[in-house]
């Protein structure tokens, strides 16, 4: 453990890294098969369900909060069910904080990947399918591979996001330390006591520090996946 | 081994009725563009569902509407040649030419040292499609496909987005794949000098329908099809072997009804050659000319006559054992009092003869 930094600021990095982590990695498949569906299909419905991924970037954050407080709270129908069937708990834990992390970052991981998905030219499946591959053998070895760079850019915005999540987080899971106390709900905390400015401001360093090496990673990534589809 | 394909669909503002039958050997569809091609090809592969009728090839029903039958594509075993290549971009040369073969059913792989070297792309397996040229994309392209161990090989115009030069670069290996690859090839095109070399049977397409289908020899040499193959474009082929190569640089071919003398034909002495022969290159004379700077002359006799809705005529001839087209006015059609059985003499400048028109071994 570094020396300076105190063990409750020092807890709130490593609860934030693995709020982050967790939430990125389990939401990775689901926005995939929502930026596949949205980029190749046409369907009944089909604006609802882009309103409803989109739906947490324009709602007041303690609202989404507490919405999920409401469905996946230990009275929550949602929160009930997964408590009695799998005994998973998700209010004033960490994976409730990574619940809502994942929510408030998934808009932005669907619409990076959509993006690289929507310029991966459909000719090259068809292709790739009179050639004797069934769906998800074309998948695997083509639009997989064309759209990573996009898709593991799509993962690292979402990650600096869930990193910087703050409005649903406490809303939904409070404010414990070592418990559910993220990076930004410390740095709140010590804005709350007096003194405590030098300790956020230690903080906010840190996030200043991680967001800019995700926005440099998202954006070289970003590059690679154009110089791919042109394939040079 | 034959492909059987009979079947209806209606686009929006376009209405498809096509049935035909492909014989073993290189079947090609002609037409305009607009005239459904691709459509047809895309239905055998799979890539389109028709609204009715049946697809088949020998007694694998690849398509059929009343009985509910749609083999989606992977699990139809064909090879399919796009336009524009459709390389992928992220796998090299090599890689691309070897993924129909994870798919392909074991025991059936086509040797690949084999296809490359027909191909000539063997300094290429290392590249990436990006750094290729058109003509070495299209190559590929067609390694790729025959690679997947295809029982049946589609091309949609491979050779429209080549130049020139890219495409009497690529001419020779689809001929040779004709003769070679021993599977039944689906060839779309609108240019008849490219059909008049590959083909073996010709089907013809007019705003989403067939008009006619039938062995290529035929078919070329039938004045009723000229409108459909365009009046500048149509013209017979003419088999001839190669006797000399002449000193002026003219190579003397002897075909069924005489000498015929072109400019230099690059063939070894002996080699059969399908030679096609434009109607309008054609001039007759109902009598022996003399001091003619034409080299060509043949003895000819009417077989039959098709008068066009303009000033236009054409003639068909039977020179030797080859059928002959040519195309003069109504005027000169009834000056000359041409009709079936009449004699005259066929015409034929040596220089009028493109070197694209001398197609390989018959």
């Amino acid at each position: 453990m570094a020396d300076w930094l105190t063990p409750e600021q020092w807890s709130a990095v490593v609860l934030s890294l693995k709020v982050s982590f967790w939430a990125t990695l389990l939401s990775l498949p689901l926005g995939l098969a929502v930026a596949f569906v949205l980029a190749r299909y046409e369907f009944w419905g089909k604006q609802a369900l882009n309103g409803l991924v989109h739906l947490p970037l324009i709602l007041p954050p303690v609202v989404t909060g507490y919405l999920l407080l409401l469905t996946f709270g230990r009275r929550g129908a949602v929160g009930q069910f997964l408590e009695q069937s799998f005994g998973l708990v998700f209010a004033f834990r960490w994976t409730g904080a990574a619940l809502a992390a994942a929510v408030m970052a998934f808009p932005l991981m669907v619409r990076a990947i959509r993006l690289a998905i929507e310029a991966v030219d459909p000719k090259l499946e068809q292709a790739a399918s009179t050639l004797g591959a069934s769906r998800a053998w074309v998948f695997a070895t083509v639009t997989l591979p064309l759209i990573l760079p996009g898709v593991i850019a799509g993962a690292i915005l979402a990650f600096a996001k869930a990193m910087g999540e703050f409005g649903a987080t406490i809303t939904f899971v409070s404010n414990i330390p070592g418990q559910t106390q993220t990076l930004p709900s410390a740095i709140y905390s010590f804005l709350q006591v007096p003194g405590g400015d030098a300790q956020a401001m230690q903080l906010v360093l840190i996030a200043v520090a991680i967001a800019l090496l995700a926005l440099v990673l998202s954006e070289w990534l970003g590059r690679a996946v154009a110089r791919r589809i042109a394939g040079s | 081994m034959s492909l059987s394909v009979r079947f209806a669909h209606r686009f929006e503002n376009f209405a498809l009725d096509v049935a035909f039958e492909a014989p073993p050997g290189v079947t090609a569809l002609f037409g305009r563009s607009g005239s459904g091609k691709t459509t047809v090809v895309n239905a055998v592969a799979g890539l389109l569902r028709p609204d009715g009728g049946h697809i088949k090839f020998d007694e694998t029903v690849l398509f059929d509407a009343g009985r509910k039958i749609l083999v989606p594509v992977h699990k139809r075993r064909l090879g399919y040649v796009f336009q524009e290549g459709r390389l992928f971009p992220h796998l090299s040369v090599r890689q691309n030419l070897t993924y129909g073969r994870w798919f392909a059913p074991r025991g059936t792989a086509t040797d690949f040292d084999r296809v490359v070297e027909m191909l000539g792309i063997g300094d290429l397996l290392g590249r990436q499609p990006a750094r290729l040229s058109g003509g070495e994309k299209q190559r590929v392209a067609i390694g790729r496909a025959l690679l997947a161990n295809p029982r049946l090989l589609l091309m949609d115009e491979p050779l429209a987005a080549l130049d020139e030069d890219r495409k009497a670069e690529i001419l020779p290996y689809l001929e040779r794949l004709g003769d070679e690859a021993g599977i039944p090839l689906l060839y779309v095109s609108h240019s008849i000098a490219e059909v008049a070399r590959l083909a073996t049977t010709l089907v013809l397409m007019e705003n989403g329908q067939v008009i006619r289908s039938g062995p290529l020899v035929e078919m070329l040499s039938d004045p009723e099809n000229v409108p459909a193959l365009g009046v500048r474009s149509a013209g017979a082929s003419l088999h001839a072997r190669v006797a000399a190569q002449e000193e002026d640089g003219l190579t003397r071919l002897d075909a069924s009804a005489g000498p015929l003398y072109l400019p230099h034909v690059d063939a070894p002495i002996g080699a059969q050659l399908s030679i096609r022969i434009l109607a309008q290159d054609v001039i007759l004379s109902r009598s022996r000319p003399e001091g003619l700077s034409a080299l060509n002359v043949l003895p000819a006799t009417v077989t039959a006559l098709r008068l066009g809705d303009g000033p236009g005529a054409v003639i068909q001839l039977r020179a030797g054992e080859d059928l002959l087209l040519a195309r003069i006015t109504r005027r000169s059609a009834q000056a000359l009092e041409l009709a079936p059985g009449a004699d005259c003499f066929a015409i034929i400048k040596s220089v009028a003869v493109a070197q694209s028109d001398v197609g390989g071994a018959f």
